[in-house]
């Protein structure tokens, strides 16, 4: 896994999942939706730019699979809502693209890749709210490496993986990275420090 | 991207795709049951208006309202400015209030350059003097790039008062940034002296550049500051420049026509024109909002320190 460490510029850092777990895990979670909603019904998947966008894609492919009948997903891009916007210089933005059905009454399955502090999360949820009324809303992530600084917690987890802080977790997707893969390494530097 | 908004010339490629796209995502808010974002909240956008305007003062002000900032408008009419203070007393005023960023339009070429100094805040050009106008050329590119798909390479001919209009400028300066070749076609009394160092073709015939033209933009003939005999008559300048049916049908298939508005109808476009499917006069306004909602986001959400830190 060197090489895909190389590209991005971070130190060695060793592939936590490979591509067929990934495969695996998310198939999982497709059966866990289906399970949790009883098939899948009015169920919208709605990606976090940039890399839970092709995951829910992917969910969204293996629940028609099951089920027979397309399932819709999109986008939801979080940058306007983020809690700091002000710590950092100002970022572009991301594609939103809700399906045509609309969120109203539906049950919104949010996707990222890691879920961490939860702001991200929390930054959804206030999108979310902003776009329509969901019936219910879900999480599902692909990795969970703790560290939660605030109360949200994921309904479908691909892989729970123990970090320490200083430490930098990258998902990595064929359709944006040419290849799958979960990498685990050292913090180059430390933000602070920058 | 730099801290103010001055000029469109300050504009690299990279800031003005920037902000084109960042304006493409939030024009998608407009279909949207709340339109307005959390983004800029605690912050504080005075809009400082020397000159009336209407759709400009309105447009900024919806954008920093869509983006939950505070706004105070200011207007030149009824303030202390009739009193007698001086533009940099009253900077020192916004100043002392924090504004976070400051929309000036003033009759001074040059006036929002002077604020920049003054003042902590982000300072957005609304129009100075005959300078530049450096959001209208941005929404206006903006339009130009929904309705055609592209700008890199098209063809913008720009009609009329080019002597007086911030909008020309601007619009030659950013468009050449982009990509797109721009010929200005007006008599030549209303062409400024240094028009051969600005990056556009010049023409003094509108039948001969309309049908290679995939955008006519025409502008106002301003009449507040015709103070001299720039051509016979407004009939005459109406005939030669005006932009009518006949004319139109010049254009080729997809050509579209714009006008930055207000337009004096049946001078500079005909009323038949400005109504018709090809005018993009009533959508530029509605770009105007998102992309000035973009132009604020990027100029405010971030920190200046951040910024900084990034670079390093």
């Amino acid at each position: 896994m060197m090489h895909a460490a190389d590209k991005l510029g971070i130190p060695p850092a060793k592939a936590v999942l490979e591509a067929d777990e990934i495969r695996r895990a998310l198939t999982r979670i497709a059966h866990e939706i289906l399970e949790r909603t009883n098939g899948a019904d009015d169920v919208v998947l709605l990606g976090i730019p940039t890399r839970g966008v092709p995951l829910a894609r992917r969910l969204a492919e293996r629940l028609a699979q099951v089920e027979g009948r397309p399932v819709p997903a999109g986008s939801l891009d979080i940058t306007m809502y983020r809690d700091d916007l002000r710590l950092r210089p100002a970022r572009a933005l991301g594609h939103t693209e809700v399906p045509a059905s609309g969120i109203d009454d539906k049950v919104v399955v949010l996707v990222d890749d890691v879920l961490y502090s939860g702001r991200t999360v929390r930054a959804a949820l206030d999108a979310l709210g902003d776009l329509g009324r969901p019936r219910a809303v879900q999480l599902a992530v692909l990795v969970d490496r703790g560290h939660r600084e605030l109360p949200i917690r994921a309904d479908y987890v691909g892989k729970n993986l123990p970090t320490s802080q200083r430490e930098v977790v990258r998902v990595l997707v064929t359709e944006i990275d040419d290849q799958d893969a979960v990498l685990l390494g050292d913090s180059p530097v430390s933000r602070e420090g920058s | 991207m730099n801290r103010h908004l001055i000029s469109a010339g300050d504009l690299s490629l990279d800031d003005a795709l920037l902000i084109l796209d960042t304006a493409d995502e939030l024009a998608q808010m407009s279909e949207r049951p709340v339109k307005k974002l959390p983004t800029l909240r605690g912050r504080t956008v005075v809009n400082l208006f020397y000159e009336d305007s209407t759709r400009t003062r309105i447009s900024f002000e919806a954008a920093a309202k869509r983006l939950s900032a505070d706004v105070i408008n200011f207007s030149a009419k009824g303030s202390s400015v009739a009193k007698g203070e001086s533009l940099k007393d009253t900077a020192l005023t916004l100043e002392a209030m924090g504004a976070d960023a400051v929309v000036i339009r003033h009759s001074a070429s040059g006036a929002p350059h002077r604020l920049a100094g003054w003042v902590r805040g982000s300072v957005v050009n609304a129009g100075d003097g005959t300078h530049e106008h450096p959001t209208q050329a941005l929404l206006d590119a903006f339009t130009m790039r929904r309705r055609l798909g592209r700008l890199d390479g098209i063809r913008v001919t720009i009609v009329g008062d080019i002597l007086h209009s911030r909008v020309a400028r601007s619009n030659v300066l950013l468009l050449n940034t982009l990509g797109a070749e721009v010929t200005l076609v007006a008599p030549p009394t209303l062409l400024p002296v240094a028009i051969g160092s600005w990056p556009c073709s010049v023409c003094y015939d509108l039948d001969a550049a309309l049908p290679k033209a995939d955008v006519v933009m025409m502008l106002r003939v301003q009449q507040e500051r015709m103070n001299a005999a720039y051509f016979p008559s407004v009939r005459e300048y109406s005939r030669r420049y005006g932009l009518d049916a006949a004319r139109m049908a010049l254009l080729p298939e997809h050509g579209i026509v714009m006008h930055p508005g207000p337009m004096n109808r049946g001078v500079e476009i005909a009323a038949e024109v400005a109504d018709s499917t090809r005018s993009t006069i009533v959508e530029q306004v509605a770009n105007g909002v998102s992309v000035r909602m973009a132009v604020l986001y990027l100029l405010l959400s971030g920190s200046p320190e951040a910024e900084r830190g990034e670079q390093q």
